[in-house]
């Protein structure tokens, strides 16, 4: 087999700006693809605990979800565990809004039990802790805001009213804090504010509640059996939870945005619909142009199935050539995403990207392959080659819109305008 | 009709071959009931106005298209009745093809149009390699192997065609109007090299040509006219 690839190959040849704009359109295809699938792939993935050292406790039915601050010691007594602390997503606006960053009500101590990555001096820690109002900032936010320690910063809650009513809560700025080594220090970009202030500034019905707990777990290895534990204990209860890794837990709020995995597959096949018509084209158009030489083929002894699967190799070589490029392209673009974007290319992905490359090459390269495969040697070197039924229906099915439109519009089909 | 000079073993053998088309609902019988034999070893040159079936009878002889009755056998062997893939099969082995347009592959060299017979053999890379390269020595033009069919003159084409006809050493070597293209002195040029080819390599040889010059290259010519044979000569 490997003495025909030079000859297919050469086929690509022939028209280099017609295959370099095909290999590009297929190139990035999927590159699309590589990522959109990625990003499939994140979502419909089933919650994995591997390494996970930090796990998230949110009541079963939503994390939006309050659960009581009682549960705190219960969890805290499920062996493995090593710390806990409790998270209540404040969402507050800051200024007009328009630069939207996370707030979340906490514990200091408990904070920085579970977060050791977020570094800061212990004088700013103590603040913190005893500053019933204090918060602190992540660097990046703080720079961009131009924030100093000591700074009142009033955010208004769309969550949380306060016991008068308002929703403008102010903060003191008591320390700004890094993360431990350059990944943490992108991520730098939220705010802490002290749980006191706002527990017992807000309507009384809301306190005492916890929005989340976060659990820092002894052994990593041991994640997934400490999930099960806090879930089976309070399991069958008023309060029953859900319990799973961090990462999970952040793609969870992304998930309510709608039915992603829908939404990339849609995309997905828009995209595949469009390089489907522009590769077909250009790859019955290059047979086409060889008819001649597809011919001479035959004469020198290549059988009619052997035409065909030359063809067909020659699709096959085209789209795995801008399918290996595009999901390239897309594995690079997924080295240099932020860390909030954790897309890798996984077996899935490729899988996927496989798969297309098999379809593409069926739907864009049979059609031509078949023409090539019935070419009549006498009637090709005459010039009076003719498409294949199936390239044959499917012009008529390209052409049937434009058909439709015309009759739509009220113009006469080109028959009858001929005969008119 | 008895054309043929007398032969015990003629490569070719044809016996009330008939060739009909079907255009629409008419039937159009192209070659009526033609009778002829070639020995091996022979040169033919087929002559005969346009539409006398000269380029039917070749094609049939060639393999490349199927007769609606008649007796057909070459060394001996009925490809009347071959199926698409034996006739294949039987074309790489038997027949080399030499069109009037050369028929080049324009995106391959004139050595990898000279391998493109042999990527149906057994042979390894360096065994293609070679024998090609030898087919383009023995046409006359080894130096110009690594040229793309752009790159050379008609008479050169042609010549990478003749050796790429040659290079899996077939019994048979049918010409489609060889010089059709090529000015006066280069298809004497050419039609020299057949000559060559068949006196010294024993190639038979069949050519359909319009050109009576060309045609006196060969050892026989016969004519057609309106589908049948009218008329033999020997040179």
């Amino acid at each position: 087999m490997l003495k025909y690839v030079g000859l297919v190959l050469s086929g690509l040849t022939r028209k280099k700006l017609r295959t370099t704009l095909t290999f590009l359109s297929l190139l990035a295809a999927f590159t699309l693809l590589g990522l959109l699938q990625a990003v499939n792939s994140l979502f419909s993935g089933a919650a994995d605990f591997l390494g996970a050292n930090r796990l998230i406790t949110q009541a079963s039915t939503s994390f939006t979800q309050p659960l009581p601050m009682r549960l705190l010691p219960q969890i805290e007594a499920v062996p493995g565990v090593e710390a806990v602390s409790h998270s209540q997503f404040f969402g507050g606006q800051y200024g007009d809004g328009r630069s939207f960053f996370p707030q979340f009500a906490v514990n200091p101590q408990r904070l920085r039990q579970t977060y050791p990555e977020w570094v800061m001096e212990e004088d700013a820690w103590r603040t913190f802790t005893s500053t019933q109002d204090g918060a602190i900032a992540g660097r990046l936010l703080a720079e961009q805001n131009g924030w100093q320690v000591g700074d009142i910063i009033p955010l208004n809650s769309f969550i949380w009213t306060r016991a008068d009513g308002s929703r403008l809560w102010e903060w003191r700025l008591v320390g700004i804090f890094d993360g431990k080594d350059a990944e943490w220090q992108k991520r730098a970009n939220l705010m802490y504010l002290n749980y006191g202030q706002f527990d017992e500034g807000r309507s009384p019905g809301a306190r005492g509640l916890a929005g989340v707990f976060v659990v820092q777990v002894e052994n990593p290895q041991d994640s997934e059996r400490i999930a099960s534990a806090i879930d089976a204990r309070f399991a069958n209860s008023s309060e029953e939870t859900k319990t799973q890794s961090e990462q999970e837990f952040q793609l969870g709020f992304i998930r309510q945005l709608g039915d992603i995995g829908l939404i990339v597959n849609l995309i997905t096949g828009a995209v595949f619909f469009s390089i489907l018509f522009l590769t077909g084209v250009a790859m019955s158009q290059a047979v086409r142009e060889r008819i001649p030489e597809l011919a001479v083929l035959k004469c020198l002894g290549f059988t009619d199935r052997q035409v065909m699967w030359l063809v067909l190799a020659e699709s096959f070589a085209l789209c795995l050539l801008g399918a290996l490029a595009g999901m390239g392209v897309a594995t690079l673009v997924m080295q240099f995403l932020p860390p909030e974007f954790p897309i890798t290319a996984d077996a899935f992905v490729w899988i996927v990207a496989g798969a297309s490359v098999l379809v593409l090459t069926l739907l864009v390269g049979l059609p031509p392959a078949l023409t090539a495969q019935r070419l009549k040697i006498v009637d090709a070197l005459a010039g009076r080659a003719g498409d294949s039924p199936l390239e044959l229906a499917l012009r008529k099915a390209i052409e049937w819109p434009a058909f439709a439109w015309r009759w739509v519009m009220g113009r006469p089909p080109r028959d009858a305008e001929a005969q008119g | 009709m008895g054309h043929a000079p007398p032969s015990l073993f003629p490569l070719v053998e044809i016996r009330g071959l008939t060739k009909a088309y079907v255009r629409g609902k008419q039937r159009v019988e192209v070659l009526h009931g033609i009778d002829l034999d070639i020995p091996e070893g022979d040169f033919v040159a087929l002559m005969g106005p346009s539409g006398s079936g000269k380029t039917t009878l070749l094609n049939l002889i060639g393999g490349i298209d199927s007769p609606s009755s008649g007796l057909l056998k070459v060394g001996g062997q009925r490809i009347d009745d071959y199926s698409a893939d034996e006739l294949a099969a039987w074309r790489a082995e038997t027949v080399g093809f030499i069109f009037q347009s050369y028929n080049l592959m324009p995106v391959l060299s004139a050595q990898k149009n000279v391998e493109l017979p042999l990527l149906l053999t057994e042979m390894s890379s360096g065994e293609r390699t070679r024998r090609a390269r030898i087919a383009l020595e023995l046409v006359g033009i080894g130096d110009r192997a690594g040229h793309k069919p752009s790159e050379l003159s008609g008479g050169q084409q042609q010549r990478v065609a003749i050796a790429r006809a040659l290079v899996s050493d077939p019994t048979l070597l049918i010409c489609d109007e060889p010089t059709g293209d090529l000015d006066r002195k280069t298809a004497d040029e050419v039609l020299r090299l057949l000559q060559r080819l068949n006196s010294e390599f024993g190639k038979t040889i069949i050519m359909v040509t319009h050109d009576p010059k060309a045609a006196e290259y060969a050892k026989r010519t016969v004519h057609l006219d309106k589908g049948t044979l009218v008329r033999e000569a020997a040179h």
